[in-house]
Order: C-alpha cells, then sequence, then structure tokens
C-alpha cells in the first residue's frame, strides 16, 4: 500500500490486541492511525495474535497491557519473536510497550506467587509482584519526558508490579506526581534507542500528541532513512484534551497533597 | 450477664435506628437527595448488625440483583412483578448499592406489608461478598460481568474470584439466577449449593458476527478459548469450550421471537414453559437481558407468569435509564452509559434500528454526550477508547459534548469519525444550547455517565417541572 504522496506505508505491528488490551491501549493504535491519515502518512497495521508470525519487517511496534492470566498466556508466545524484536530495536524500529506490555518486554517479570516469567529482554527493565495484599498503584500521572520536543506527559496508571531500570536503560519520563515504575525512585518506564515502555495506559498517544510525533518521526526515519517533516501543530482537540489531563492530575494532586 | 447483653444490643439497635431516621429526616431538610446512603451509614456505624436485622424485620426475605450492568433496572422490573403479585416490596434505588444504601432503604420504608415486605436489592458486584451473610438472600441474579473502573476494582478476574469464594462459603442455599448467555456468569453454578435457573436469549436472528472489541471473556476457566455459535450483546451468546465442554445451559428463563423497534422491543417470554408475549417499552437488546433476569427471579420466587409478563410491559424505565421527559416542548432521553459494555450497548440500541444519516429519508441521531471523571464515574476515562464509538459514525445528525471531561470525550467522538458540533463542560450551558438546536419534532438523547446523569437530571427536572426523584419515589 502506499500513500498520496506515493511513497510506502509504515508497517505498524500491534502485538496480541485481543489479549493485551485491558485498559483501553486500542486508544494508541486509534490515535496514530488518524495523526498518519492527517499528516498524509499511511499507515498499514498488523495485528499478530498468539501462533501468529511476525511479519518480515516492522517500522513501528505497539503492545498493550494485560491482567495476570492474559500475560501468562502472552508470554511464552512472545518469547518466540524476543530475537526478532530485540534486533529491530537494534535497527531503530520505533516501538512503545505499555504497562503489561511494558513489563513483558523488560527481562523478567515475577509474580505475587513467585513464578518468574521471561521478558523478551528489550528493556533492561526487572519487574517484581508485591504480596496480594499490597496497594496497586492506581491514579493520575504527570511527568517530563526525557525525549526531546515531547515534554510534560499526562496519563493514568494501574499497575501491581514494580519495576527497576537496570543500567542500559533511561527512565522513559520523571513523576512530577503519580507512582511511576515503583514508587519510590520518581523514574517512569524506559527507553532505549528509539523503543518506549511506559505505565501510562490506554489513551496515552490521544492525550500526548506531541509523543505521537515523536513515534511517527522516529517510524518514518526507520522506514525512509531519512529525517521527515511534519507540521508542528498538533491536533487541536488533542492538545485541549491534554491540558485538561493535566489540569485534572495537578488538581488531583493537590488535593490529595502529593 | 446473658440477659444484660441482650438488653444493650437491642438498646444499640434502637438508637441506630433513632439516629438512622434523624439523618434521613436531616438530609431531606438540607436537601442533599433525600438520604439514599447517610442514614444507613450512621445506623450501620451504631449497630454494626443492623443490616441481618433489618432484613429479619421485613420479613419475606430478600433477592439480591448483582453483575456489572443493568441492576439498577433489573430491579425495578422485579420490584414491579413483586408488587403486582400483591407483595410489599423494600428497594434500595438510584444507584445506591452498597451496605449504606441498603440499609437507608429499609429505614425509610414505610410500606406495611401484611405477608411481610420483600427486599429487592442491588447491590455492587463487589460490595456483595462481605455483605451476603447478612443479607442471607432467597435468590441472587448475576446478571453479567465486563470491565467496569478498573481504578476502583481493580482487575474483572478479582471480581470473579470474589463471587466464586462467596458462593462456596455460602450456606443460605440462596437460589442462583443465572445469565445462561454469560460464560462468566453461568459457571458459577458449580460454585453454589443452591438451585439454580438460568435465563438467556433464544433467537439466532438476531445474532451478531463476533464480540466487541473489548470482549471480557475470551477465555475458559480450564485455559481454552471460547467459542460461539452466535453472540447478542457484548460476549454474551452462545458458547461453548471445546477443550473441557463447559457450554452455555439452555435456559430455563427465554426470550423468543425477539423483535425490536423504536422505543422498544417486543418478544415472546417462556417462563419455564410457560409462553406469554412482553411489550417491553425499553430500547435495545440489553434490557431483555434484564427483563429476563427479573422474570427468572420471580419465577424463583415463586410469582405466577401471567403477573409477571404483564409487569415487564407496564414497568417503564428507571431512574436516568431510558427515561423520557419534555422540557421546553423538547423530547429527550437518558441514557446512562458508564463502562464500554454499557457504551456499546446504548450506542447499538440507538443506531441499531436507523441506516446511516446520509441515505436515510429522517435526519441521524440528536445526540448530547456527557463525560464526568467523579469517584462513581471512575477517575480513569480511558475506557471511552474500549467503548466503540465508531458505531455513531453516519448515524448522528448533531452531537454536543458535555461534562468535566468534555475535551477527552470530543477527542475520541473525532477520531471515530463523528463530528462535533460543540465542546462546552457546562452542563446547563450545553443542555440549552443541544435543546436549542434540535430541530422540531426531533428527540435529544442524552448520554451520560453516572455523575453527569444526576446534574443533568436535576436540571432537566427543575425545567420541566418534575419531582427531585427522592420525592418522586417516596410517593409511591
Amino acid at each position: 500500500m502506499s500513500t498520496a504522496s506515493g511513497r510506502p506505508a509504515l508497517r505498524v505491528v500491534w502485538l496480541y490486541p485481543e489479549l493485551m488490551n485491558v485498559y483501553a491501549d486500542r486508544g494508541n493504535v486509534i490515535a496514530l492511525e488518524a495523526r498518519c491519515a492527517a499528516l498524509g502518512v499511511g499507515c498499514e497495521v498488523t495485528r499478530v495474535g498468539i501462533g501468529d508470525p511476525l511479519p518480515e519487517e516492522a517500522d513501528l511496534v505497539l503492545i498493550g497491557g494485560g491482567q495476570d492470566r492474559e500475560q501468562r498466556r502472552a508470554a511464552p508466545d512472545l518469547a518466540r519473536h524476543a530475537g526478532t524484536l530485540r534486533d529491530w530495536v537494534a535497527e531503530d524500529a520505533a516501538m512503545l510497550a505499555v504497562c503489561g506490555g511494558f513489563q513483558l518486554f523488560g527481562r523478567w517479570y515475577r509474580t505475587a506467587e513467585g513464578e518468574e516469567l521471561p521478558g523478551v529482554g528489550v528493556f533492561d527493565v526487572t519487574t517484581v509482584a508485591p504480596p496480594r495484599d499490597e496497594e496497586r498503584c492506581i491514579g493520575d500521572v504527570l511527568a517530563r519526558s526525557t525525549l526531546e520536543g515531547v515534554g510534560e506527559v499526562v496519563g493514568f496508571e494501574n499497575h501491581g508490579g514494580r519495576s527497576y531500570l537496570g543500567p542500559g536503560v533511561e527512565p522513559f519520563a520523571h513523576v512530577e506526581f503519580g507512582y511511576g515504575n515503583n514508587g519510590a525512585d520518581g523514574a517512569e518506564g524506559a527507553r532505549v534507542r528509539e523503543a518506549i515502555g511506559t505505565y501510562l495506559h490506554g489513551s496515552l498517544l490521544p492525550r500526548n500528541p506531541a509523543l505521537t510525533d515523536h513515534l511517527i518521526r522516529a517510524a518514518l526515519r526507520h522506514r525512509y532513512g531519512e529525517e521527515p517533516e511534519l507540521p508542528e501543530a498538533p491536533d487541536p482537540f488533542a492538545a485541549r484534551a491534554h491540558r485538561t489531563a493535566a489540569a485534572v492530575a495537578r488538581r488531583r494532586s493537590r488535593r490529595s497533597g502529593a | 450477664m446473658a440477659a444484660l447483653a441482650t438488653l444493650t444490643n437491642k438498646l444499640r439497635t434502637g438508637a441506630a435506628l433513632i439516629a438512622g431516621a434523624a439523618a434521613a429526616e436531616a438530609s431531606r431538610r438540607l436537601g442533599r437527595g433525600g438520604g439514599t446512603a447517610l442514614p444507613g451509614l450512621v445506623a450501620a456505624t451504631i449497630a454494626p448488625d443492623i443490616t441481618a436485622q433489618l432484613v429479619r424485620r421485613a420479613g419475606a426475605g430478600a433477592v439480591v440483583v448483582t453483575g456489572t450492568n443493568g441492576k439498577t433496572t433489573t430491579s425495578h422490573l422485579l420490584a414491579e412483578c413483586a408488587r403486582a403479585a400483591g407483595v410489599a416490596v423494600i428497594a434500595n434505588r438510584s444507584g445506591s448499592n452498597l451496605e449504606r444504601g441498603i440499609v437507608s432503604a429499609f429505614l425509610a420504608d414505610r410500606s406495611n406489608g401484611a405477608r411481610g415486605r420483600l427486599g429487592v436489592l442491588e447491590v455492587d458486584e463487589a460490595a456483595l461478598p462481605p455483605l451476603l451473610p447478612a443479607l442471607a438472600p432467597r435468590a441472587i441474579v448475576f446478571l453479567n460481568l465486563f470491565r467496569d473502573q478498573l481504578d476502583r476494582y481493580g482487575e474483572v478476574d478479582s471480581v470473579a474470584e470474589g463471587w466464586e469464594r462467596m458462593l462456596i462459603a455460602d450456606a443460605s442455599g440462596a437460589t442462583l439466577v443465572l445469565n445462561a448467555d454469560d460464560p462468566s456468569i453461568a459457571p458459577l453454578a458449580e460454585a453454589g449449593r443452591g438451585e439454580v435457573v438460568t435465563f438467556g436469549i433464544e433467537d439466532d436472528r438476531i445474532a451478531r458476527g463476533g464480540p466487541d472489541h473489548a470482549s471480557d471473556a475470551r477465555f475458559c476457566r480450564c485455559g481454552a478459548p471460547f467459542r460461539y455459535d452466535a453472540i447478542f450483546v457484548a460476549h454474551a451468546g452462545r458458547w461453548r469450550c471445546d477443550a473441557c465442554r463447559r457450554a452455555r445451559p439452555t435456559p430455563l428463563v427465554a426470550a423468543h421471537e425477539i423483535e425490536q423497534f423504536e422505543d422498544g422491543s417486543r418478544f415472546v417470554l417462556d417462563l419455564a414453559g410457560e409462553r406469554s408475549a412482553v411489550e417491553l417499552p425499553l430500547q435495545g437488546l440489553y434490557p431483555i437481558y434484564n427483563a429476563l433476569g427479573a422474570a427468572a427471579a420471580a419465577h424463583a420466587l415463586g410469582l405466577p407468569a401471567a403477573v409477571v409478563a404483564r409487569a415487564l410491559a407496564g414497568a417503564g424505565p428507571a431512574f436516568g435509564r431510558q427515561e423520557r421527559f419534555q422540557l421546553r416542548g423538547r423530547d429527550l432521553r437518558l441514557w446512562l452509559a458508564k463502562n464500554p459494555a454499557g457504551m456499546n450497548a446504548v450506542l447499538r440500541a440507538l443506531t441499531a434500528a436507523g441506516t446511516p444519516a446520509e441515505d436515510a429519508a429522517e435526519p441521524g441521531l440528536q445526540v448530547l454526550a456527557a463525560l464526568n471523571d467523579g469517584i462513581q464515574d471512575g477517575r480513569d476515562v480511558s475506557w471511552i477508547y474500549d467503548a466503540d464509538f465508531e458505531l455513531l459514525a453516519g448515524h448522528a445528525a448533531s452531537v454536543c459534548v458535555t461534562g468535566d471531561r468534555a475535551d477527552d470525550l470530543a477527542l475520541r467522538l473525532r477520531l471515530a469519525g463523528v463530528r462535533v458540533d460543540l465542546v462546552q463542560p457546562h452542563r446547563a450551558s450545553a443542555l440549552d444550547e443541544a435543546l436549542h438546536r434540535l430541530p422540531p419534532g426531533e428527540r435529544l438523547e442524552v448520554i451520560t455517565t453516572y455523575t453527569a446523569m444526576l446534574q443533568l437530571r436535576e436540571i432537566i427536572a427543575a425545567g420541566s417541572g418534575i419531582a427531585p426523584y427522592w420525592e418522586r419515589e417516596r410517593q409511591r
């Protein structure tokens, strides 16, 4: 498929759209497709489920979150693709791994029962589920991204697992408020080359148009091997939704005294 | 000593009842919504066993209705069935479905049931397990299980696990009234000890191609994926698991020959072999499940089939659920939708009958959509991306958006290919503007989350001269 501009489309791979989608992670795909359409960039989404092969190439890989049960089901299947996914990262393909997907893209995830699920090792991150009675990390997050040009990121987190970064990764963002990876070190998510992992779920890309554009830029670089030009102005609806969400998060953080 | 303890208990109960009644009166005088929660909270604080005592005193036991969606409508329909059969009913109302709401309902009750009074209680799905021993219900209706307010309830699986543990521990032998079509519900029969009454839809003509995007029942407890021969609503349908041979049981109470039309539906109700035609003044397929749940519970209570069929037809909508109003000479209808499955059900009901606006002779839908992010709505509004707003594209002639998170909803609709004509977070202004834009003879469909529904309904009630809901419900 090619676009109006005659250039071939971006190859987007969406991992386990039916299984890893518990917190509205479809929103990220919807926002990505809409922004590409507005920019005149072709975007072809390949859905990869349990047992499916990966396509030959990908410019952008997306994976969302799931409950423990779904994660346990996805983990062994995802392990088949570990080598390919790591190769793609080394070739600077863009990736966005959210919540449970972020955990599975780390080195390992230890469940509350002590079972260790292997990750694909894209990120030098390990995750430990706390004991069952420990509080989940739930709430609004306002964070400042370590990515140039992305700035303030707003979202919502809901996770039991606590993640810890190794020396091979940088945080995706630093939380102004919210728990972030583990509620202790202020780090939110992780990034390595063009791969981003985060706990901010669901409507992360719709509400953070600068991050959407960052991912599209990285994917375009991977596709065409050159720095693409994107118009600066985001969709006004997206900009307004970002401002409202950020204002709500600020107000709630003040009220809770965080 | 035993006598002293009994006396102390009696005094405590008495004090709890007096304090609860005082709180109800104060709440009414302050105009704080008629006391659907505060009196219960006060009474339960003074006498922790007040719930069990109130249920026992009522004399005819209780029926509990739980599940993610449809609790209020189902309990409303069941209460109407019971009343039609001459049974005095105590019902908690208006979504006040935690313990304090239930206690408040008993405290507020003025009915005079010669044969005792029956508690028809909707109970929050997560609040039910600890409450069950006190309620000791005659029957429990389990409607469905969907993802809902994950920031509050945690994961869907944990709600299901809580129900199972509750039923395994339950010694009361309550009859389980189960939705046969929901694969998260029907297998609860394995955990319970009481009798089981199942309900479901038996009409393949209305089946759909596949489950919604945000399906919450893809895998059987044995680990294998579910297969469907027919899907009716969300993930409800004729399901089976090829690995462990679990399958949808044939429902004892069923809807056949369903016909949907604007403003309602018709079906043949099969109540354990007795058939009667029912005309339900509620639009869409999901109210049929609510009617079936109510009918199945009525059957479990031994109410006569003919009375049930008549009561369902005459019951009308519950509070804020397809309620119709006239405001400044214009028609409007309230649709409560607070999670992906509920929103999809509403969107399907609204768009099922008509064809897309372009090729329809009649103009499309006139919509006012409201999104709030209060605790009762769910603080996390991400769920709107799990709802299929794409269904609305091509069906809406005009869409106005309101609520504290109007901007999020406007963006979601835009991404779904729906043109948004107005974004006005302020509820009253948005309603004014939407009514102003409404072409003559058209009806405004107001789709709203819970707290926005309360706000909009209050504005509508004030403007249309109907009494606030607590006044109206007291007059019944």
